[in-house]
């Protein structure tokens, strides 16, 4: 299959610099980006199979001896093109974390407990209709020192690979209605409200599983759509 | 069950500075190694070389929590990818790599000098890597491409071409002793590293 990238889909994307996010002003670039043609080292890029992905890569709740504490979650749904077709086969890497707002990370020193039964990170491969299935832990808020108070709203990182290395989206999956949205800078900095809004998944009520998980879906839309163009219609 | 149409893509977000544990373990972390910056698999053909150097930011200080991607072609020119017609599917060569930043923001790819690709029209480009950015404080990654300064091919490249001459040598590595060629990378500043916008 062919695909076009359009650049104007990078409209939905936040501005590299926001200042309000403290961390860019420094990592920005000054310099106007220069505009290439896409060659076929931008619109080819790596296909990672079975041999990456593990059976139980998908299931953060099994990765230790013990289940973690926390609100036991599946998050699923699908990576889509533009054209809202599914990707098949597209590796989805995630990582988040825990239940109290702790990351496993060495730098991480917020005064919350790690959980010796959650490391938060997690794999999987799309299937032929591009659908995706994670099992975790719903993670909690946690403070990050950007301005007084700043806290983040609950969020699980995801980084996917589409068909081409500039389909290529690192993200993060927030969950609906979250008091702090409007405080943080960084959700913020997606400044089209619609935009925003397709980085917050769904409540699924019906993919929960009774006595078991709750469920939240969320699609991934990434560039790319069908370079045959549509033929108009009269 | 029919998707509905999308009114736009999934838009970016920061990488963040706690990635390391699942994207970039390397042994730091007990969790199942999907990537490195060794790309050299036992049947790859091609000159083996070691591309490294430092990130900077704006201030010149080296960012410690950086994440860097390559993509490129094998020795021949083709890329590991069914979408490229031209590639045989007889090498383990996946022409990708990641690596985090060490803490005095350093980073390093073991890999094979790539062959020349076309550009649209036909025309051979200079040998070329990929390098994609991604950091806290990077709500967008941003592409780079790293060039080899021993090649006559860059005099023609086209995407050069497009590079104020000034700001050329920003993406071309300095070849040194021992198959390695060194590049830093300056997020903002007099020496800003060209980022292209495709």
């Amino acid at each position: 299959m062919t695909l076009l990238y359009p650049l104007q889909s990078l409209a939905a994307h936040p501005p590299r610099l926001s200042p309000a996010y403290r961390s860019t002003v420094k990592r920005a670039p000054q310099k106007p980006l220069i505009p290439i043609r896409q060659t076929l080292s931008e619109l080819t890029g790596p296909v990672y199979g079975h041999e990456t992905v593990r059976e139980n890569d998908n299931d953060l709740t099994i990765q230790h001896k013990g289940e973690p504490l926390g609100e036991r979650i599946i998050v699923h749904g699908h990576v889509l093109d533009e054209d809202g077709r599914g990707v098949p086969n597209a590796l989805v890497e995630l990582w988040q974390a825990n239940a109290c707002g702790r990351y496993v990370h060495v730098v991480d020193q917020h005064p919350a407990p790690l959980d010796p039964n959650f490391t938060g990170a997690g794999r999987a491969q799309t299937d032929a209709s591009g659908y995706y299935r994670f099992i975790t832990i719903k993670p909690g808020a946690y403070p990050w020192g950007n301005h007084h108070n700043a806290w983040r709203p609950a969020h699980i990182h995801f980084s996917v690979f589409g068909h081409s290395f500039i389909s290529r989206l690192v993200t993060q999956m927030y969950f609906p209605a979250d008091p702090l949205f409007p405080f943080d800078p960084i959700f913020n900095s997606v400044t089209d409200e619609k935009a925003r809004a397709r980085m917050i998944s769904s409540f699924d009520l019906e993919n929960t599983q009774p006595e078991w998980a709750l469920c939240y879906r969320f699609n991934i839309v990434l560039r790319g759509r069908n370079a045959t163009p549509m033929e108009n219609k009269s | 069950m029919s998707e509905q149409r999308p009114d736009g893509i999934t838009p970016s977000q920061t990488v963040g500075p706690y990635f390391k544990y699942g994207l970039t373990p390397n042994g730091e972390y007990a969790w199942n190694d999907a990537f490195t910056n060794n790309l050299i698999t036992p049947d790859v053909s091609g000159e083996r070389i070691r591309v490294e150097g430092t990130v900077f930011d704006g201030d010149g200080v080296p960012v410690p929590d950086c994440m860097l991607e390559i993509w490129q072609a094998d020795a021949q020119g083709r890329f590991s990818d069914p979408q490229d017609a031209r590639a045989l599917p007889n090498s383990s060569f996946k022409g990708f790599g990641r690596v985090g930043t060490d803490a005095k923001g350093g980073y390093s790819f073991d890999t094979i000098k790539p062959g020349q690709v076309p550009d649209p029209d036909g025309k051979p480009q200079a040998p070329h890597i990929l390098l994609a950015v991604y950091a806290r404080g990077m709500l967008l990654h941003l592409y780079t491409r790293i060039y080899f300064d021993d090649e006559a091919a860059n005099a023609t490249d086209p995407v050069l071409a497009l590079v104020p001459s000034d700001r050329r040598a920003t993406l071309i590595a300095k070849r040194k002793a021992s198959a390695a060629y060194v590049l830093d990378i300056h997020l903002q500043g007099d020496n800003e590293t060209v980022f292209f916008d495709v």
